[in-house]
């Protein structure tokens, strides 16, 4: 088939110029001289296009396939579905209003979103935060890594057919769901982390729910180990499916897991340590293969150090204030708010005018969130408001991968591929 | 060449200024992290010399920022990672408002691919000899770069149609 | 007819009526349009703890031929506005729609050039459920509201 005889049948109604581009960039993909053979239907390509709307693809992603029978010769993707301009809304939002943004980035771990905005911030405008409000953000931030990992694992093996996991991995979400409602009244996408700290401290049924958590997760987790690791199916499924070669990683940008299975042990929290993570002793995971399997491992080996450092932070916690006391940097406490002129003063000038970080600072901190290496870069003009804000977005780094792994292989496969490279298109889409 | 992370930064720093005297304009720390900032023509020369040399074969981030100056209104943010030095530097390159456009660096880092498009989509800085410069989020129909600061939050009305919801339109 | 002549005007009609719109509302079959991190919390809703099945809606159809209800749980983009509608368009009729969540419902907190203000900018919206994101007892109430829509149609007069 001709590329004209393609874009007649598949004439979309909409966006004429970006469909016609996207299926022409498609075709220029590693560009092969040969001849496709128009008389014989059999020798014809197929170009597949698995929409942005599908079961299996984790959100609206959009993927542009060149089949010939069931064998991927190109992959093209296509994102901005989800596209909402959270930069631009940065600029014209304090920091402290942007928090509820940052959570809906990364749907899947809300936490580690609030904390690396407020890590970032933090360093532009050189905020001391106390140690308690550092310990209960490595224990939300561990708590979202586990939550986002359980719904990786029910979706994973859901895609690949057994619908039964799907329901018990949101069995045990349910109670991180509960205890996130005990530290922060939402179940999801908490705001909790504040700029100089945390907005609430731990209240003692939080603790007990966190403990009961810690308690029996390990044990559901052998559960899974039992089924999964010896499983002939999900072998057969994930051993050599979606390698991503080691000397074709860094170059083209993995990180997180995807990383991490190809032999590169980079994790932010070893690399750069924030908020007492050099305090508390947890072991990176890594694997050579780097095919689903290993991320698989991966992913499941997180989990368990997650339950670690949770217990040592939990040891470890020391009593104090949760917030900074400085006025110009943190809101105060809804005591002082309540009770005194200043406190009531301070509220209102954090809230109408924020924090302001010395003007012409520039400062990037990441963190290490389930998917990967999240960062925010913050350029400052000295008011309120951001000059600039970059979310560097894990999954958008590891879904340029996908156009990289998916070449060569059986389009059964792509769900499989898809679930183990873990994308959220919220904050690919920003 | 210093173990620590800081000696190794400021070690390269000195060498990239001796090696590469032209094209280095400044080198500042701001907050902790250690930005350079390069002429626009020297970028793959300095980007390939730091790959090669000192071991930054991490691209982490590229990211467009829009001045808003009269001249050399983009500035262009290359984030780079060397797992060996367990260091992170920033070069930065400035281009001018009219028909901006830089080198692709998808030659020295492939995964510098998406990071472009998406520079090209926010702000309109084209990438020669990019292997595919296309939008990345907005269709290509739109005719707008959100991110320069000229354009309004709330867009444009009209400038992306919504789908027509009678029944016998196309 | 004579029966209709002796007990009122549509009385054969409505009691066909109450039948249909029974089965119809106690098997509403939703097509989850997942967008963004409602869906995470239509999933749960779907998930074991708020159980969508017991209530009738048995199966998440991602087909839009077979299912009754649309869910759009999440900002919709302009760019995703052509496909929400494109599947709109194919899913047969009765069907009704549900906007979960406060972008879905208005746009949210997402105040910008490249979310729609609310999908019934676009699509004849039926419930709408505020929350970021709603709690599942709160699609489950939204749920019950369409049900009790459908109790309320005139079906068999308008296919005759």
């Amino acid at each position: 088939m001709k590329l004209t005889d393609i874009q007649s049948k598949t004439e979309s109604t909409f966006f004429p110029e970006h469909q016609g581009s996207l299926y022409k960039s498609l075709e220029d993909k590693h560009t092969t001289i040969e001849e496709m053979d128009d008389s014989d239907p059999l020798n014809a390509k197929m170009v597949l296009n698995m929409g942005p709307q599908h079961p299996a693809t984790h959100g609206v992603l959009r993927l542009v396939l060149q089949l010939k029978g069931e064998l991927i010769e190109k992959a093209k993707l296509d994102i901005g579905y989800l596209h909402r301009g959270v930069e631009k809304i940065a600029e014209n939002k304090t920091y402290q209003e942007f928090m509820p943004y940052t959570d809906r980035m990364d749907y899947l771990s809300p936490y580690s979103n609030n904390v690396a905005l407020c890590t970032a911030v933090e360093k532009i405008a050189s905020v001391e935060v106390p140690e308690r409000a550092h310990y209960i953000r490595m224990i939300g931030a561990e708590l979202a890594r586990i939550s986002s990992h359980l719904l990786w694992l029910g979706t994973m093996v859901m895609d690949a057919g057994a619908v039964s996991f799907f329901i018990w991995t949101f069995k045990e979400r349910e109670k991180i769901y509960d205890i996130m409602d005990y530290i922060a009244g939402h179940r999801f996408t908490v705001s909790h982390a504040r700029i100089g700290g945390v907005a609430n401290d731990l209240t003692d049924e939080a603790t007990s729910a966190i403990k009961e958590f810690v308690d029996s997760f390990p044990k559901q987790l052998e559960s899974y180990h039992k089924l999964l690791d010896r499983n002939r199916i999900f072998f057969d499924r994930n051993e050599g499916v979606g390698v991503l070669k080691t000397e074709d990683a860094l170059g083209l940008g993995a990180t997180g897991p995807v990383l991490r299975a190809t032999g590169y042990g980079y994790d932010v929290r070893k690399f750069t340590p924030y908020a007492r993570y050099d305090q508390v002793e947890f072991q990176v995971p890594t694997r050579m293969e780097g095919d689903n399997l290993a991320r698989y491992y991966i992913r499941m080996e997180e989990m368990e150090e997650s339950i670690r450092i949770i217990r040592q932070c939990l040891e470890q916690i020391p009593s104090g204030p949760i917030r900074t006391n400085n006025a110009k940097q943190a809101y105060p406490s809804k005591d002082e708010v309540y009770y005194s002129m200043e406190g009531m003063i301070h509220d209102f000038m954090m809230t109408d005018t924020g924090i302001c970080p010395p003007e012409g600072a520039e400062a990037y901190h990441a963190v290490e969130s389930p998917k990967g290496e999240l960062g925010y870069f913050i350029q400052s003009d000295g008011t309120g408001h951001p000059w600039r804000l970059k979310v560097n977005a894990p999954s958008f780094c590891n879904l340029q991968i996908l156009e990289n792994i998916l070449d060569g292989e059986m389009v059964s496969d792509t769900v499989v591929i898809i679930g183990g490279v873990d994308p959220v298109l919220g904050e690919a889409d920003k | 060449m210093s173990s620590s992370p800081a000696g190794s930064l400021s070690n390269t720093i000195e060498e990239v200024t001796k090696h590469h005297t032209s094209a280095v304009i400044e080198a500042y720390t701001s907050s902790g992290d250690t930005f350079l900032r390069i002429e626009k023509e020297s970028l793959l020369a300095v980007c390939s010399w730091l790959k090669e040399e000192h071991d930054f074969v991490y691209l982490a981030d590229i990211v467009g920022a829009d001045r808003f100056t009269s001249d050399e209104r983009f500035e262009v943010i290359y984030n780079l990672l060397s797992l060996k030095n367990q260091c992170r530097l920033f070069v930065k390159v400035r281009c001018d408002e009219d028909a901006p456009s830089l080198e692709s660096v998808t030659g020295i880092w492939p995964g510098a691919n998406w990071k472009e498009r998406e520079v090209y989509d926010m702000f309109g800085i084209r990438f020669e000899n990019h292997p595919d410069l296309r939008r990345m989020y907005l269709p290509e129909d739109f005719q707008y770069y959100p991110l320069r600061k000229e354009f309004p939050l709330l867009g444009v009305p009209g400038s992306i149609p919504l789908p027509n919801t009678t029944p016998d339109a196309d | 007819m004579g029966i209709e002549s002796a007990l009122g005007e549509g009385y054969l009609t409505s009691r066909v009526d109450a039948l249909v719109n029974w089965a119809r509302a106690n098997a509403a079959w939703p097509m989850p349009m997942g967008l963004a991190c409602c869906a995470i919390e239509m999933m749960a809703f779907a998930g074991p703890k708020y159980d969508a099945a017991r209530f009738g809606s048995e199966v998440m159809r991602f087909s839009p031929r077979q299912s009754d209800v649309m869910i759009v749980a999440g900002w919709c983009t302009y760019k995703m506005s052509h496909a929400v509608r494109g599947i709109w368009d194919q899913m047969p009729d009765p069907k009704w729609c549900i906007a979960m969540g406060a972008c879905a419902s208005t746009g949210g907190m997402h105040r910008s050039y490249g979310v729609v203000q609310g999908v019934d900018n676009f699509l004849p919206v039926d419930a709408y459920i505020s929350g970021c994101p709603p709690r599942p007892d709160a699609v489950l109430h939204a749920l019950m509201k369409i049900q009790d829509k459908i109790k309320t149609e005139h079906s068999v007069l308008l296919d005759a």
